[in-house]
């Protein structure tokens, strides 16, 4: 049995996912114990990692989907979703 | 999937385009490539008209024997709407009813100098490489004297930090934290850095650094195939580690089995040198001496023999 939590979501930052707020995304997802990940063109990668983050060059409008497993999966997700969709 | 279109032929290989220019953007989703000489004798029952066509010598002396109606028909047939691209061997001659037809329904003509057995080979493998299964993994890829290590872990485990070591003992970072993993072969796993991170490293408390402008063109490699998998984590003292090595672990990524240590880390140990060991053990294993299965084997000599001597 697989239980997680996903959700897609697109990029509503302005700059899109550029070095900085890509670094804060990595802290934002270092905070919590759960697995994460992101998946953007049947690319998965982790979310806590900055470089597997920036190697995807997340621009603002595109649809990536946000995978959460673990203890704190919810509020993991809740917050990620939180941190891209905001303008 | 990745999509070849004709073009991408063009760019990568030193083929003259004669005809069909407006078909260049057509896509090829097979590796195959067709040698249409029975379709030249006008069976086209099962002519895999969606794979690129290769005329080569015996193809075309058929072609240029038949009545020129024949030829515009046969042509014709040839350059369906979904036909890549027609390629013609030993910088033969096009003849003018393949001009035509190709020109009329865009099927791009390419002209390749090379002899028709050297463009199949190249052209597959071209294509194969092209088409091969992929993935992403997270994790960092070196090349410790010659042999492809992934180090897997937890993120903050500490697997940065190992290749940078393993950098500074002369070893080659092939790519940090993202790895892209193709199946080129059944039993072949080859990983490269997805382009954007390709040289970089990320240190916590230094931030990204250029392991080619610091150590230099030798320190980097741009693609490795994966030997075996170093797995990092947190040493767990309910669980049972290996101490002998005679138990061997795998880790299949798609559909290969692919060799798996797992060392558990504590501070004080030092994870490049037990990974270089790792490595060099591995080597040691393909060259047919296991020093873990000798030891044993030897341990069980000496027991044997004791026991004997005290039946005696």
């Amino acid at each position: 049995m697989i239980s997680l939590v996903e959700k897609e979501v697109k990029i509503e930052l302005e700059t899109g996912l550029q070095a900085r707020p890509a670094a804060q995304f990595v802290q934002e997802a270092n905070r919590y114990s759960s697995h994460l990940f992101l998946e953007k063109d049947g690319k998965k990668i982790n979310a806590k990692s900055i470089m597997g983050l920036m190697s995807l060059a997340i621009t603002h409008g595109e649809t990536v989907k946000l995978i959460a497993d673990g203890p704190d999966e919810e509020t993991a997700l809740n917050d990620l979703v939180q941190f891209v969709t905001n303008k | 999937m990745a999509i070849v279109r004709t073009q991408d032929l063009l760019d990568h290989f030193n083929f003259k385009l004669v005809a069909g220019k407006d078909g260049l953007h057509r896509g090829i989703i097979e590796s195959d490539i067709s040698r249409p000489g029975i379709e030249m004798t006008g069976y086209f029952k099962f002519y895999p008209k969606e794979r690129l066509q290769l005329i080569g010598k015996t193809e075309m002396a058929y072609f240029l024997d038949l009545p020129i109606e024949q030829q515009m028909e046969r042509a014709h047939q040839l350059c369906t709407d979904v036909t890549p691209g027609i390629i013609i061997s030993r910088g033969m001659e096009v003849p003018e009813p393949i001009i035509t037809a190709a020109n009329r329904s865009g099927v791009p003509v390419l002209q390749s100098k090379r002899k028709t057995t050297r463009v199949i080979s190249r052209l597959t493998n071209y294509l194969e490489t092209k088409f091969a299964p992929s993935t992403a993994i997270h994790g960092v890829l070196v090349d410790i004297y010659g042999v492809g290590v992934l180090i897997t872990g937890q993120s903050g485990i500490g697997k940065s930090e190992t290749a940078l070591e393993l950098v500074k003992r002369g070893h080659q970072l092939v790519a940090d934290d993202s790895v892209e993993i193709r199946q080129a072969d059944y039993d072949t796993l080859i990983g490269n850095p997805p382009p954007l991170i390709e040289y970089l490293l990320e240190i916590r408390g230094l931030g990204i650094i250029n392991v080619m402008t610091l150590f230099g063109a030798g320190s980097v490699r741009k693609f490795k195939k994966i030997s075996f998998i170093a797995n990092l984590e947190q040493w767990d003292e309910t669980k049972q580690y290996d101490r002998l090595g005679i138990e061997h672990q795998k880790m299949k990524i798609m559909d290969v089995h692919l060799p798996l240590v797992t060392i558990p880390v504590r501070p004080g140990r030092n994870l490049a040198v037990i990974i270089e060991v790792a490595a060099m053990n591995y080597r040691l294993k393909q060259m047919g001496l296991n020093a873990a299965k000798e030891f044993t084997d030897r341990l069980a000599n000496v027991i044997e023999e004791k026991g004997r001597e005290n039946m005696e």
